[in-house]
């Protein structure tokens, strides 16, 4: 039986276990921009080894129907998201000012549409 | 299905008064229709669970283009060879999906290859058979394809985001594959009357390895109803397997083929075919590895990685030498 732990070769994916191991190629997520005008989406992640790779690699996996004009990608470790338990505090702020909605106003109907 | 026999917990289903305030804040939210995200506090179950299922499904989109690759370079035309092409391309794609589904649950790709290849990991017992002639392709898309459909549309509904956007995407190319392989039914079936032999031959073997892929009656399984509650799991198997003899059978008269089956016909009463189960100790053989091409298939994927391995490498070793060449210019 084969397997991914032994190999020649150092510090890659398929070196044996101890040694400066590489484990596998960087992962790097994926977006993209159809074609009605739309801001770039996140549609998913691959694995590849430098980001010109990734580049092929998401044309091959994410855009085999023409689902875009403009592809985007970003390694994953280089991205900072905001945390689930963040919730209350980031977003509370939000939560008293209504009035940021337009239709928090009332208008006269006789003033027409605006 | 593309995931059988799935394990959840063991332990079945708990109420909302058992749980403890965030797993039941955690099931609440799957109640009210909610999503879970990879960041959120999920019990351990509930990923577990996921891994394997997601997992198993990936692994099965892999190993289920060997099949049809078999008939690549012997397809009966060039557009046929095309379209053949696309469709195993689309597979290796659907495999990514998933795998990627799955590594934001906290798995790594590697885990899950090494897992498939020494046969840790499952995939579905439909690939396990062969693929003997040009009609087995038109089998493979119309059933196999069309049972996986079956599954797959419900589980765009899922509770877990990931998965349900993968499902989304997988479902809106799934339908290209069966109506290919219907496609070649109808070319056969109506071909001369040795393609019509041929045609009928290939629904005789994949008849009832398809109608295994729902896996066995779960109606009393309590790893479903955990998966059930979880809603990664959306039908029961039975259910679905109903639907797919449904809307098959015509199908099959419409080719002027007869599913090998002499129990099949229409219930009136209970407004669905009754249909004969499938040899489920066959089934069990096949999970089991002794599949008629379990052995050739688990073997085929190893020689894939490894031939594959300087590839890998000198890839990583051309990336590694472009940004030292790109650091020393800086």
């Amino acid at each position: 039986m084969s397997s991914p732990e032994s190999s020649a070769y150092e510090n890659t994916e398929a070196a044996p276990h101890g040694g400066p191991r590489r484990t596998e190629w960087p992962l790097f997520e994926i977006f993209i921009r159809g074609q009605h005008g739309l801001s770039h989406r996140h549609v998913g992640s691959l694995h590849a080894p430098d980001a010109e790779r990734a580049m092929q690699n998401a044309r091959d996996v994410y855009t085999r129907r023409k689902e875009g004009v403009s592809i985007w990608v970003v390694e994953a470790s280089k991205i900072t998201a905001s945390s689930p338990d963040d919730k209350g505090h980031m977003y509370d702020p939000a939560d008293d000012k209504v009035y940021r909605h337009p239709t928090f106003f009332d208008i006269p109907e006789e003033v027409g549409t605006m | 299905m593309y995931a059988q026999m799935v394990k959840s917990t063991g332990e079945g289903v708990r109420s909302l008064d058992e749980m403890d305030p965030q797993e039941r804040a955690f099931q609440e939210r799957i109640d009210a229709g909610g999503k879970i995200e990879p960041k959120d506090w999920m019990p351990d179950g509930y990923r577990k669970t996921l891994v394997r299922q997601i997992g198993q499904h990936a692994h099965s989109e892999i190993v289920g283009q060997l099949p049809e690759g078999n008939w690549i370079t012997r397809a009966p035309t060039l557009e046929r060879k095309a379209i053949l092409l696309a469709k195993v391309q689309d597979e290796a794609g659907h495999g990514l999906y998933l795998y990627c589904a799955a590594e934001t649950l906290g798995v790594t790709r590697d885990q899950m290859t090494r897992d498939l290849l020494s046969g840790k990991m499952k995939y579905s017992s439909i690939f396990n058979y062969p693929t003997l002639t040009w009609a087995d392709m038109g089998a493979v898309g119309w059933l196999v394809d069309g049972a996986a459909i079956m599954n797959q549309v419900p589980l765009q509904r899922t509770s877990y985001g990931p998965y349900a956007r993968a499902m989304v995407r997988i479902c809106k190319e799934e339908s290209f594959h069966q109506r290919q392989g219907f496609d070649i039914m109808m070319k056969m079936a109506r071909g001369t009357p040795e393609q019509k032999r041929m045609a009928q031959d290939a629904l005789n073997r994949f008849w009832y390895p398809s109608l295994m892929m729902f896996g066995p009656s779960d109606a009393d399984s309590v790893h479903s109803a955990q998966s059930m509650a979880w809603k990664i799991k959306m039908n029961s198997n039975d259910e679905l397997r109903q639907k797919f003899v449904d809307l098959t059978a015509p199908q099959a008269d419409y080719l002027g083929l007869t599913i090998p089956d002499e129990n099949l016909k229409w219930n009136e009463e209970k407004g669905g075919y009754d249909f004969s189960e499938p040899d489920w100790d066959e089934f069990f053989d096949v999970l089991k590895g002794n599949g008629p091409c379990s052995v050739e298939r688990l073997e085929d994927r190893n020689r894939a990685w490894d031939e594959g391995r300087w590839v890998r490498e000198a890839m990583l070793a051309h990336a590694d030498k472009k940004r030292a060449a790109k650091l020393a210019a800086e």
